[in-house]
């Protein structure tokens, strides 16, 4: 209780709590909240038979597998080169460092929608780069590897972004002490740089695959929607909707949502254990 | 048989193992920072450099004529406008939001604040599909509010009042996410004097809190455009792709690429492209200078 009533004191300090509150409430409600209970407006009226079965109908489960596996795939590529990019950014001087790392924001900045044609384009049998692999006969648009490298499109800022706020702070100095101290490349990197980066890197991860599940623009255009092999979550929403099958679309629906809190969920929970480590060590 | 005279231990040479590690680190560094350096370079070559090269030779590849053709059809004008409109709409309504959220947040203490903070990050965890189908499921067919919108002759859903509502939502957290923990950092004590010397509210917001936050409202606001303008799922839900009434650019691309009008399709694309550009120039911009007077900040 002693610490509620400074509290109390500081509310009356600054004027304007109750305007910007309600405001802001007001605002959440209207836009957000209230749209959005609206799912369980329309699920009360489906059942739990109807419910189950939309949700486990045979179509919509191979696209929860195809949407985890290449959003999980993408997101492992991500982390891989991610890392990557934010070490030579951070690490490194060499010319056009600063276009580069100016471009990593680049797929938040293009519509999604022009990022899949262009994609499509690029690996389509005749495109630049779908010529090269139907060459050896692998095909990669309209099928999960298409998926996988528009969501690699994606994921990538999210994953760099994560780490370079975190290499940046990281002193070289420990990474020299180790070379010095006989340390190869790769056991400096494992045992001094990656339990430094590990949380971000797994923010970065979360967030990447997070957005990458319920990616919709960019994916669409190169998944070619066929069902069964490439059809996505948001995909079969988007089917379901289109043949007004409202309840079907909005039980599906929920499964993304509570695929995407949990996901949320693990990624507060790894920064709240970021937070802690961060202030452990400043102590 | 021992060496009557054994050398004499050379302090220069003592350290020489661990010097020879040392050159081999560092010829191993060396080789490591051109492999990465050439593994990174090539990586956003490929999946990022290669696809604006595409959409930019595509749409010339007919020629300029096709091209301006393609950019100046009056569908896709009025797409443009709609998009111009929703993101707009989207920028001011977000920014309002924005700063009154973070004002709360940051400077008054209250129950639940880490929850509200969870809810306004609520459009960035959701597809944008979803995002889509709630506004259908509020003023569609089957919407609560169905009756009461046929009542006052009102649409909403496949028309522009649910476009613009969606494109609200999408980019709904994006400038009260960049303001809250800028504003947290900072701290109140600066609005706590003000206000005990007699200050109202928006003195202090005026004099005090927006000349500190003003680089963090610019960036949020750029990153909300940014969105908006490329809104695709959300709004391709909720609009019905009505040619010249609610077709927003994205989705106008979409037809087009749909009926392999490819050259049509990129060339309105690039006018995207060239938005993305300017977007990503200013926000280096704002970035940097927004660094630059944290840094003076401190001093």
């Amino acid at each position: 209780m002693g610490s509620l009533k400074p509290a109390r004191k500081k509310n009356r300090v600054i004027p304007g709590f109750g305007l910007s509150m309600g405001v802001t409430l007001s605002m959440l409600s209207l836009i957000v909240m209230i749209p959005l209970l609206s799912i369980f407006v329309v699920l009360s009226d489906v059942g739990p038979a109807d419910l189950w079965k939309a949700i486990s109908d045979p179509q919509a489960v191979a696209a929860y597998k195809i949407s985890l596996l290449c959003a999980l795939a993408a997101a492992l590529v991500n982390a891989v080169f991610g890392t990557i990019l934010a070490w030579i950014i951070v690490r490194y001087r060499f010319p056009g460092r600063r276009i580069l790392d100016g471009l990593i924001e680049l797929p938040f900045a293009l519509p999604t929608a022009v990022a899949g044609i262009a994609l499509t384009t690029l690996y389509a049998d005749s495109g630049w780069i779908g010529r090269l692999f139907a060459g050896i006969g692998v095909k990669i648009a309209y099928t999960p590897v298409g998926i996988t490298i528009a969501l690699i499109f994606i994921g990538i800022p999210f994953v760099v972004r994560s780490i370079q706020p975190v290499l940046e702070k990281l002193d070289g100095q420990y990474e020299e002490a180790a070379t010095m101290l006989g340390a190869g490349l790769l056991r400096t990197f494992r045992r001094v740089v990656f339990p430094e980066i590990r949380p971000a890197l797994l923010t970065g991860f979360g967030l990447a695959f997070a957005r990458g599940l319920g990616e919709y623009g960019s994916v669409i255009f190169i998944a070619g929607n066929i069902p069964y092999k490439t059809q996505i979550v948001p995909l079969v929403i988007m089917s379901k909707l289109e043949q007004f099958n409202y309840g079907a679309a909005t039980s599906i629906a929920l499964v993304m949502i509570v695929f995407s809190f949990l996901t949320l969920f693990a990624i507060n929970f790894i920064q709240s254990r970021l937070n802690h480590a961060a202030k452990g060590a400043e102590n | 048989m021992s060496d009557p005279n054994p050398i004499p231990p050379n302090p220069a040479s003592i350290p020489q193992p661990a010097a020879a590690a040392r050159n081999t680190a560092r010829a191993q560094g060396r080789t490591a920072r051109l492999v990465l350096i050439a593994l990174g370079v090539l990586f956003i070559l490929v999946m990022l450099v290669l696809p604006l090269i595409t959409v930019c030779v595509y749409a010339l590849k007919q020629g300029w004529d096709v091209f301006s053709n393609a950019i100046t059809d009056p569908y896709a004008i009025k797409a443009l406008q709609l998009t111009l409109l929703a993101t707009a709409a989207a920028v001011i309504c977000n920014t309002v939001f924005g700063l009154f959220a973070s004002w709360t947040i940051s400077k008054f203490h209250f129950r639940g604040k880490q929850f509200l903070t969870t809810l306004i990050d609520i459009p960035f965890a959701i597809s944008p599909v979803i995002a889509g189908l709630v506004f259908i499921l509020v003023f569609g067919r089957i919407g609560w509010a169905y009756d009461f919108l046929q009542a006052h002759d009102l649409k909403v859903v496949f028309a522009v009042p649910g476009v613009i509502l969606a494109t609200i939502f999408v980019t709904f957290p994006f400038v009260a996410r960049e303001l809250i923990p800028l504003m947290q950092a900072q701290g109140s004590d600066e609005e706590e004097a003000a206000a005990l010397m007699g200050a109202g509210w928006w003195t202090i917001y005026r004099k005090i809190t927006l000349p500190h936050i003003k680089w963090g409202l610019l960036y949020g606001i750029i990153l909300c455009t940014a969105r908006a303008l490329g809104e695709f799922g959300a709004v391709s839900v909720v609009s019905g792709h009505l040619r010249g009434k609610t077709n927003t650019l994205p989705l106008h691309i979409e037809i087009l690429f749909s009926e392999f009008q490819l050259t049509a399709a990129f060339a309105v694309s690039s006018i995207l492209v060239a938005a993305a550009i300017i977007i990503l120039i200013l926000r280096n911009i704002v970035e940097f200078k927004g660094r630059k007077e944290e840094h003076e900040h401190v001093r």
